[in-house]
């Protein structure tokens, strides 16, 4: 069973290449597509992180947090901190995958 | 802190790494197997091995360390450390790993066709592996000291002979196994005694009696102090001066600690030195060799991804620990305020708080255990990809047997130094080569990833300019006079501009020598950013 499937892969594998040597044109428009979504889409999710968090120290800087308050920056830094990321990184790995997908259906089509 | 339970624990998780080691010794048979345990390593597995692998001595020990002494202005360090998975995630992971290289240097080889380039990157792998090994050494040996009174000599000894040897025996397999078990060592470790200390908080009520000393203690002056004692007469010793309190006494307050609430508030740090902390932490990451190296394990660019991701949560979820510890401290040991030894918060807390009974010893023991597991892991972690690189790239030609020969010399080099070097505090020595890595294999990662524009002789400039500058910064903090004011901040945290350089000479060098680019840029950008079936062929 797994064996079939791999070689079944491998088929399709070596047609997408032959198309993608061939027609290296259209194959090198392709990827450099692919490589502007992933890249914007990284930069996009960079920018979200540096506003979210690297905007904080200027926050805490100009308006210093006082009296009940100043829980505020070790809720934020000790805990809220690791599930912004952790949400960050969810968001890229799916979108990112979306992106891919799209570029095999196309390449497929293509083919 | 004498628990009959310490150095059994110890002794334990120094078997079950040997152990673990040895089993997978026996799965390991042919040279490939042995550097790259084959490439079938599950995501789960290789995510609690990056883990392990990434929470050193300065997760463990420095970061609670460092909140108890500086208060909520440190958390950059936990956050940026796990941060810099997230830079990883977004830039590098998934085309790295489609790009087939091992190491660092195998990526520069392949991506940009320079046998100069690769040799200049083995320089700075080694350079940054043995940045970040000595304070693991050099960690083992404080903490034997502390939590046995056994000497800082034995502890270096112990760490080094262990890691080299199972480094050179059991090569990576192995070592995945036991950075894996390492990791989820190391969260029990932390986790378990603080659940019992965060209890016992809440039925005390939040004043806990003043703190006294537990043993008679000497403290030492290296500068003139200013001291309140509970009564509210002052001491004031001058430098030089050695004050011994008995057990019993009550700890008094140091002038230049902030124990107000003004602890509890952002800002003592400065702009400046936050800012290019963060930077550091958030580029550095992807630059670390070792980090770097079991990417490889990975069957494929998707699978890379998802490991990071489950990184992020496990890095994360430990890092909601140590700042606990800190607090804590606070209430708990004031007296490493003033004995300065900050860094044993983690050791010496369970049994301050919960008192010398067999609760304070076994919990104190487990966290001793897990101290020993992040020097362990860190360290073999380390030797590994020092050693893959020196067997493949300078005394040898990759063979099992270059591998085992390059492990031995590999560990010789931090043994010896930590033996010698024991002034150095280990959280700044890891900021460093945090720095050094974000200031050099950071560029080269991300331009040559997403930059069709990367030449050679770019890269080594950009690489010499922005490493070389944080080398430099590194060795003058080390071992050059103490500087003056904003020149201190510039050379003590120097990623905001040594980054910066680093992208700009990258770049500009590479725009004047555009006739040196590569020929195959094209087919590698496919192969590196091509979803894994197309690439797979590819490759």
């Amino acid at each position: 069973m797994e064996r079939t499937r791999v070689v079944l892969r491998e088929v399709r594998q070596r047609a997408v290449e032959q198309e993608l040597a061939e027609q290296t044109q259209v194959g090198e428009a392709l990827i450099k597509g692919l490589m502007r979504a992933q890249l914007s889409l990284a930069l996009r999710l960079a920018v979200v992180v540096l506003i979210g968090l690297g905007g904080l120290p200027l926050v805490f800087y100009f308006a210093p947090p006082h009296g009940k308050s100043s829980i505020l920056p070790w809720l934020l830094l000790g805990v809220a901190a690791y599930p912004f990321l952790f949400a960050a990184g969810y968001t890229y790995v799916k979108l990112a995958e979306n992106n891919e997908r799209d570029f095999s259906a196309v390449v497929r089509r293509d083919g | 802190m004498d628990s009959p339970f310490t150095v059994p624990a110890i002794v334990i998780v120094t078997l079950a790494t040997v152990i673990i080691g040895a089993y997978g010794l026996r799965l390991a048979r042919t040279t490939s197997d042995f550097l790259v345990a084959s490439r079938t390593v599950s995501a789960r597995w290789n995510a609690a091995a990056i883990g392990g692998e990434y929470l050193s001595a300065a997760s463990f020990l420095g970061v609670a360390g460092l909140v108890l002494k500086f208060g909520v202005d440190v958390l950059w360090y936990p956050v940026g450390f796990a941060a810099g998975y997230l830079a990883l995630l977004l830039f590098v992971a998934a085309p790295l790993r489609r790009s087939g290289a091992f190491t660092l240097p195998d990526f520069c080889e392949l991506r940009l066709r320079s046998r100069r380039l690769r040799k200049l990157a083995t320089a700075f792998v080694v350079f940054i592996g043995w940045l970040y090994l000595v304070p693991q050494m050099q960690g083992a040996g404080l903490t034997l000291t502390t939590v046995t009174g056994g000497s800082y000599l034995m502890g270096v000894l112990l760490v080094g002979v262990v890691v080299t040897a199972s480094v050179a025996l059991g090569g990576m397999r192995s070592i995945t196994f036991v950075q894996a078990f390492q990791y989820w060592l190391k969260l029990t470790a932390l986790a378990v005694p603080v659940l019992f200390l965060a209890l016992h908080w809440q039925m005390e009520g939040t004043t806990p009696p003043d703190p006294v000393f537990r043993e008679t203690t000497t403290v030492h002056f290296d500068h003139p102090a200013k001291l309140t004692q509970a009564d509210g007469t002052v001491l004031a010793p001058s430098a030089g001066e050695t004050l011994t309190f008995q057990a019993g006494e009550p700890v008094p307050k140091v002038e230049s600690v902030n124990y107000g609430t003004d602890w509890l508030l952002p800002g003592e740090r400065g702009l400046f030195a936050t800012y290019s902390l963060i930077l550091a932490t958030f580029l550095g990451t992807m630059g670390l060799p070792h980090v770097l190296v079991r990417f490889y394990t990975n069957p494929d660019g998707s699978a890379a991804r998802r490991t990071t991701l489950v990184v992020l949560a496990l890095v994360g979820m430990f890092y909601l620990f140590p700042t606990l510890y800190g607090v804590l401290g606070r209430v708990y040991t004031p007296e490493l305020l003033l004995t300065g030894r900050t860094d044993a918060v983690v050791l010496l807390l369970p049994s301050s708080a919960l008192g010398t009974g067999l609760l304070g010893q076994l919990l104190g023991s487990l966290v001793a255990a897990g101290a020993f597991a992040a020097f362990l892991s860190s360290s073999s972690g380390l030797l590994t990809s020092v050693a893959g690189v020196l067997s493949t790239d300078v005394l040898g030609r990759g063979s099992v047997r270059d591998f085992r020969i390059s492990a031995i010399a590999g560990g010789i080099v931090p043994i010896v130094l930590a033996l010698n070097v024991s002034g150095l505090d280990v959280s700044q020595v890891v900021g460093m080569a945090f720095a050094v890595a974000a200031s050099s294999f950071c560029p080269l990662l991300v331009l040559g990833i997403w930059w069709r524009g990367l030449t050679d002789a770019g890269a080594a400039a950009g690489i010499l300019a922005g490493g070389g500058a944080a080398i430099g910064a590194v060795l003058l903090t080390v071992l050059g006079p103490p500087l003056p004011g904003w020149l201190s901040v510039l050379i003590g945290q120097p990623a905001a501009w040594t980054v910066p350089l680093a992208f700009a000479v990258m770049v500009l060098v590479s725009l004047a020598t555009r006739h040196r680019l590569p020929g195959t840029v094209s087919t590698i950008m496919l192969r590196l950013h091509a979803p894994d079936p197309v690439a797979a062929s590819r490759g």
